[in-house]
């Protein structure tokens, strides 16, 4: 703080005297703003009051309107404020911020604990509704859009859908090859390690065989693919929204759908499939490995085993989850892109929702698909 | 003259093989509106983003509010950074705060001051902005080209800055905006006796509020000085700039203000 003093009062017959000086600006506002507090009280059995300026060095917009505010508090209780000797070159200043703030502001209205909570959970309820609706949406947009490309092939965009299937499932290998082969020998270990007991560790193999092949080989890739893909497109194709990118496509005459989201969704239920396959194929290796190490199983035995209990129907359960779960990962993912508004924290938002309701809904098709294929028996 | 608060001198910046600045050397003294010129891709914007040091330059010094950039530790140039206020080309606003959140951005971190005063003060350069009470709890994405040059005018003004860097605030605005944005810079900064460094395309803002005009080409300032200094300068740049048809139409009315 500067040496001089920023206010002074002196009090005498109902005349309140305010001296102020040093620098009334950003940096001392706060200062300021709890001497006038202060004058407050003196004020009120004051008459007439006046402040005199002239020892201000420096004054900014919140000094101005530190003074001003003063000026209009005492206004509003009938008394009346004379500024005095204010420094030439500041009256543009005060003159401005006298303009400013005319309309009083309306309060926010205040809540209520209850009340919020029961809006939150209506509100919650809602979006159940909503979101069913736009996945129900864009599966029908996409489906349109996937017609009318049947009927004029030529037009479809395979540079795009070529591009994708590099990215999403070409790219993805390595990690899931690796993810998959490390839990398929987990799952060994653990059979292993269990089964010992009974001396039924054969029954291991059996565990690892028609666990991956029926469930866990398409639900880890899945959630992969998830976090992996449906992530990126969400983000991919929102930010694009945030710029008026698809705006701009829409009026030279392209629909979207058809162009970005199409051929983005193709490719992951095109993917799915075949990274189940390769996972699948890493997880069986994966656990082979460990039940030759761990186990002591020669690999000829393992895989001997695995040919006596796996059936085609094991692998088609298995395998025919798979395209669905795509759909369902690029559809959100598209879904939660065109909800994207202008904010960079939406963008976010809407990624992270993208990534959990696939998940989520990976899951849920399982449970369905386990349902189905146990009632017609396979 | 005032003692300078900017000054650049033997200013270098390159990228790679393409150098944008090259001996570039300016000063600015304190309450003066300097406007600076080029063409587009002529490093205007350079020469900016590297007086607040965003960009890296690979020779020369720079100097802000007597602080050396280089020399300076990094306590230093942050107190200097929170003496200035940058208005970027496309605003720059915190898409995820309101407008009003934005404003007080810097009062919020800096100033020990109370909510109530902080909402009073940011309503009050929203106003003298041009802006409405109604856009205060509106966020940047809902807002026009011109409410966002504004809005990111009354945040780079709100803790009352001493230099404002301007990076083109009157592109893409229509004349009547243009004009009130000009006469409202002019106002603050006769108001609030700020500096104001400010690059732009603009002639009429030129020739309405700023006091000294620099013109870069080549990598340096080829012509400085008032318009009038301009208006008979040599290059041949700034002579289809200030000279060509819409120069003159502009250079004619000032010859006559009768008119």
């Amino acid at each position: 703080m500067s040496g001089e003093a920023l206010l002074t009062s002196r009090f005498d017959e109902g005349v309140l005297a305010l001296t102020a000086g040093g620098a009334w600006t950003a940096r001392n506002a706060g200062e300021l703003e709890r001497l006038l507090e202060a004058q407050r009280e003196d004020a009120g059995a004051a008459k007439s009051i006046s402040i005199d300026m002239s020892g201000v060095r420096e004054f900014d917009s919140f000094g101005a309107w530190l003074l001003e505010r003063l000026t209009r508090e005492w206004q509003a209780e009938g008394g009346k404020l004379t500024v005095e000797r204010l420094p030439e070159q500041d009256h543009g200043l005060l003159a401005e911020i006298r303009q400013v703030n005319q309309t009083p502001r309306e309060q926010p209205r205040r809540s209520t604990p209850l009340l919020d909570g029961l809006a939150r959970f209506g509100r919650g309820g809602a979006s159940v509704l909503d979101d069913t609706a736009e996945f129900a949406n864009m599966l029908g947009a996409i489906s349109v859009a996937g017609f009318r490309v049947l009927g004029r092939i030529r037009n479809f965009r395979l540079t795009s859908l070529v591009n994708q299937l590099d990215r999403v499932a070409w790219h993805a290998i390595p990690i899931i090859v690796l993810i998959t082969l490390l839990i398929g020998g987990i799952i060994a270990q653990q059979g292993i390690f269990h089964f010992r007991r009974f001396g039924a560790e054969d029954y291991a193999i059996d565990l690892v065989g028609v666990l991956v092949i029926r469930e866990v080989g398409v639900l880890i890739v899945a959630i992969m693919v998830a976090g992996r893909s449906g992530s990126s497109y969400t983000a991919e194709l929102g930010s694009m929204m945030m710029r008026e990118e698809i705006d701009a496509l829409r009026t030279m005459g392209f629909n979207p759908v058809e162009v970005l989201m199409l051929p983005r969704v193709l490719a992951l239920t095109l993917a799915l499939p075949v990274l189940t396959f390769i996972g699948s194929m890493a997880a069986l290796l994966g656990g082979g490995i460990v039940a030759w190490v761990y186990g002591g199983m020669s690999p000829d035995i393992y895989i001997a085993r695995l040919s006596d209990i796996l059936t085609v129907d094991h692998f088609k359960v298995g395998m025919i989850k798979a395209p669905f779960m795509g759909l369902a990962i690029g559809i959100v993912a598209c879904a939660q892109a065109m909800k994207v508004k202008g904010s960079a924290e939406s963008l976010g938002l809407q990624t992270t929702i993208s990534v959990v309701k696939s998940i989520f809904l990976v899951i849920v098709l399982d449970g369905f698909f386990a349902i189905f294929f146990a009632s017609i028996g396979i | 003259m005032a003692e300078p608060i900017i000054i650049a001198k033997d200013l270098e910046v390159s990228f790679g093989n393409n150098t944008v600045l090259d001996g570039l050397s300016l000063s600015v003294p304190r309450g003066e509106i300097l406007g600076v010129v080029g063409a587009s891709g002529s490093g205007k914007s350079v020469l900016l983003r590297t007086l607040i040091g965003l960009v890296a330059k690979t020779r020369g010094s720079v100097s802000v509010l007597g602080v050396d950039q280089d020399s300076a530790s990094e306590e230093e140039w942050q107190a200097v950074e929170r003496r200035w206020g940058v208005l970027f080309q496309r605003g720059a606003l915190f898409s995820s705060l309101t407008v009003l959140q934005n404003i007080q951005f810097l009062m919020r971190e800096t100033l020990d001051i109370s909510q109530e005063l902080m909402d009073e003060v940011a309503m009050a350069k929203l106003e003298m902005v041009g802006l409405t009470p109604a856009d205060a709890t509106k966020f940047p994405s809902e807002l026009s080209g011109g409410m966002t040059k504004r809005a990111a005018l009354a945040r780079a003004l709100s803790i009352d800055p001493e230099i404002v860097f301007l990076d083109e605030p009157t592109s893409g605005l229509d004349p009547i905006s243009a004009g009130e944005l000009d006469e409202l810079i002019k106002t603050l900064q006769k108001t609030l006796g700020l500096t104001v460094f400010m690059v732009t395309h603009d002639l009429e803002s030129l020739y309405a509020i700023c006091d000294r005009v620099a013109a870069i080409a080549d990598g340096k300032i080829v012509a400085d000085g008032p318009i009038s200094t301009m208006l008979k300068a040599k290059h041949p740049w700034v002579k289809a700039y200030f000279r060509g048809q819409r120069g003159n139409l502009l250079a004619a009315q000032r010859e006559q203000p009768a008119l």
